[in-house]
C-alpha cells in the first residue's frame, strides 16, 4: 500500500497536480503563521534583559537561518534520491529547492550582520559558525552555476545532485560548530531533548514564526516544482488535460 | 605459478597501471608540470610587491599566502587531471573497460597529487624562505602542504569530473572546490603556522589527516559518478 | 501576553535598536514576497512554453 504512494510520487502528471492542490494550504496557513509569529515578536514578547528591544530581530534571522540549513537538506536528499533510483520528480525538487535557499542564506547571512552590528559591535566575524553559513550560500551558489552550465537538462540535473550530495557535509558544520568550537554566535536556545533557555512569552512567537516558514518554503517549492516538472516532460496528453 | 585472484587484486593492479601511464606521460611532456609551479611563485610573488617587502610582515602573513598560492595553482592544475583523456577517448575506455572506475579514478587523482601536489610542497618551503620564513621550518612546511595538497587533489576531482562536459568550466570549477577546500586551507595554514614558529603541529596535521582519509576514501566515488554523467 | 510598546514612537524606535531591526524585518518580508513572484512567474512561463509546444505539435499534426 505504501508503495503504490511512493511510485505514484514519482510520476509528473500525479506530482504536478498533488501540488497545485497543496500549495493553497501551504500558502495561507504560512501567512497567517508568519503574520502571528512576527506580530507576536514585534509587539507582544518582552524585551531581552540583556539585549533589549533588539533582540526582536531573531524573529526573522532564526527563521531564515533555519530555512537556509533545511532547504539545502530537503535539496540534498532530493538530489540523492533522483541520483540513486533516477526519479526525475526528485530532481525537479532538487532544482526548485535552490534559488530559495540561497536567497534566505543571503537574508540570513544580512539580518545577522544587522543582529551583530548593536550586539557584538562588527557587522561580520570570521568565525566558523558565520564562515561556514558563508560557504553555505557558495555551495548554493556552485549548484546553481553548475546547473546552468549545461544545455541538457538530464545532464544537469545528474551533475548538480552529485554536488548537492558532496555539499551536504556542511550542513551539519553550520549546525554543530557553535557546539564544536568557541563561537562568537550563541550556541543554540533551543532543544529538542533538554531545557529551552528562553523564556516561554519569547519561545512561542519564535516557534510560531519558524513553523510558518517551514510552509511558506513548502509552498513556494510546490509552485516551483510545477514548473519545473511542466519543463523536463515531453510527453504532451497529460499537459493538454492539466492546462485546459 | 597461477596468476593471484582476480576479484581482491584486479582493482588495485589497475589503479597501478593508471598511476604508472599517467606518470610515464607526464613525463614526456614536462611543461605541463612546471606550469603550475611557475604560477605558485607567481601568485606569492605578487604579495611583497603589493603588501610589504618588510621580514617582519611578510613572516605573519607567510602560511596564508603559501596556503592561497598552493590552493590556486592545485585549482588550475586540476585542469589537466581528466583534460586530455576525456578529450582522446581514454576516459570514456576507462568508463567502460569493467573495471571499477572508481579505483581508476583513485589512481589518477593520486598520480595528479605526485605531479603537482609533491612539488608544490617541494617549493613552497622556498618560497616561505623568501617570505622571511626561517629555513628550519623547511620540513614542517614541505608535511603540511603534502598533506593538505593531496585532500585539495581529491576533492578537487569531483569539481573536475563535473565540470568536464560544462562550459566556461575553469571558474566554475573554482567556485565549486574552493567552498569545500576551505577546511583544508584553515587546518593547512593552521599546521604550516604552527610548524614555522617551531611548536608542535601534529594535532592540526591529524585533523588533516582525517580530511585526507575521508577524501580520498569518498571522493573517487563521487568523482566517478560525475565521470559517467558527463561521457553520457 | 500585553503589548510592549505605549506609543507608535516607541514602537518605531524599538529601544535604540531600530535602525537595525526595521531593515531585518523589511529584508525578510521584500525576500519572502520576491519568492513568491518570483516562483510564480517561473510557473506561468513554464506553462506558457508548454501550450506553446502542444500548438506547435498539434499544427504539425
Amino acid at each position: 500500500m505504501t508503495w503504490t504512494w511512493f511510485h505514484r510520487l514519482g510520476s509528473p502528471p500525479y506530482v504536478y497536480r498533488l501540488a497545485g492542490r497543496l500549495t493553497p494550504w501551504f500558502g495561507w496557513s504560512a501567512g497567517v503563521l508568519i503574520l502571528a509569529g512576527l506580530v507576536g515578536g514585534l509587539v507582544l514578547a518582552p524585551p531581552d534583559y540583556q539585549q533589549g528591544d533588539g533582540f526582536r530581530i531573531i524573529y526573522v534571522h532564526a527563521p531564515t537561518a533555519w530555512l537556509s540549513l533545511m532547504i539545502y537538506t530537503w535539496m540534498g536528499v532530493a538530489a540523492a534520491v533522483g541520483l540513486i533510483w533516477r526519479i526525475k520528480v526528485s530532481h525537479a525538487v532538487a532544482a526548485a529547492c535552490a534559488p530559495v535557499g540561497a536567497s534566505f542564506t543571503a537574508v540570513a547571512l544580512a539580518t545577522g550582520s544587522l543582529f551583530g552590528k548593536p550586539m557584538w559591535g562588527t557587522w561580520w566575524v570570521w568565525t566558523p559558525r558565520l564562515t561556514s553559513e558563508l560557504l553555505l550560500l557558495f555551495l548554493y551558489m556552485g549548484y546553481m552555476g553548475l546547473r546552468a552550465s549545461f544545455d541538457d537538462t538530464q545532464r544537469a540535473d545528474r551533475a548538480s545532485a552529485v554536488l548537492a550530495v558532496v555539499g551536504i557535509v556542511n550542513v551539519p558544520i553550520v549546525h554543530y560548530s557553535v557546539v564544536w568550537w568557541n563561537d562568537l554566535h550563541q550556541a543554540s536556545s533551543l532543544s529538542l531533548a533538554g531545557k529551552d533557555t528562553i523564556a516561554t512569552s519569547m519561545l512561542v512567537p519564535l516557534l510560531v514564526s519558524l513553523l510558518g516558514f517551514t510552509l511558506y518554503f513548502g509552498a513556494i517549492v510546490l509552485v516551483r516544482l510545477r514548473g519545473e516538472i511542466l519543463r523536463r516532460e515531453r510527453a504532451t496528453d497529460w499537459i493538454r488535460e492539466a492546462l485546459a | 605459478m597461477s596468476p593471484p585472484p582476480a576479484t581482491l587484486t584486479a582493482p588495485l593492479m589497475a589503479a597501478r597501471l593508471v598511476i604508472t601511464r599517467d606518470l610515464m606521460l607526464a613525463f614526456r611532456r614536462p611543461e605541463q608540470l612546471l606550469q603550475p609551479l611557475a604560477f605558485f611563485v607567481l601568485v606569492t610573488m605578487l604579495f611583497p610587491l603589493s603588501v610589504s617587502p618588510e621580514r617582519t610582515t611578510l613572516r605573519v602573513i607567510a602560511p596564508g599566502v603559501l596556503w592561497v598560492a598552493a590552493l590556486l595553482a592545485a585549482l588550475l592544475a586540476l585542469d589537466f587531471l581528466f583534460r586530455d583523456d576525456a578529450q582522446d577517448g581514454t576516459l570514456e575506455q576507462y568508463a567502460l573497460s569493467g573495471q571499477s572506475l572508481t579505483w581508476l579514478l583513485l589512481g589518477k587523482t593520486a598520480a595528479h597529487w605526485v605531479l603537482t601536489g609533491v612539488p608544490l610542497s617541494v617549493m613552497a618551503p622556498l618560497m616561505g624562505y623568501t617570505l622571511g620564513v626561517p629555513a628550519s621550518a623547511s620540513v614542517g612546511i614541505m608535511l603540511t602542504v603534502a598533506l593538505g595538497s593531496l585532500a585539495l587533489s581529491f576533492i578537487g576531482s569531483i569539481g573536475a569530473a563535473l565540470t568536464l562536459g560544462a562550459r566556461r568550466g575553469g571558474v566554475l570549477l573554482a567556485i565549486l572546490i574552493l567552498p569545500l577546500a576551505a577546511p583544508i586551507l584553515i587546518f593547512g595554514s593552521r599546521a604550516t603556522e604552527l610548524a614555522i614558529r617551531g611548536e608542535a603541529y601534529l594535532a592540526p596535521m591529524e585533523l588533516l589527516g582525517a580530511i585526507v582519509v575521508l577524501s580520498f576514501t569518498l571522493a573517487p566515488l563521487a568523482a566517478a559518478a560525475a565521470v559517467r554523467i558527463s561521457l553520457e | 501576553m500585553m503589548i510592549q510598546f505605549h506609543s507608535l514612537a516607541q514602537f518605531l524606535a524599538m529601544g535604540k535598536y531600530g535602525a537595525y531591526v526595521w531593515p531585518s524585518y523589511g529584508l525578510t518580508l521584500l525576500v519572502v514576497g520576491l519568492n513568491i513572484t518570483w516562483a510564480r512567474g517561473l510557473l506561468r512561463q513554464a506553462q506558457l512554453e508548454a501550450r506553446r509546444r502542444l500548438a506547435m505539435q498539434a499544427q504539425r499534426a
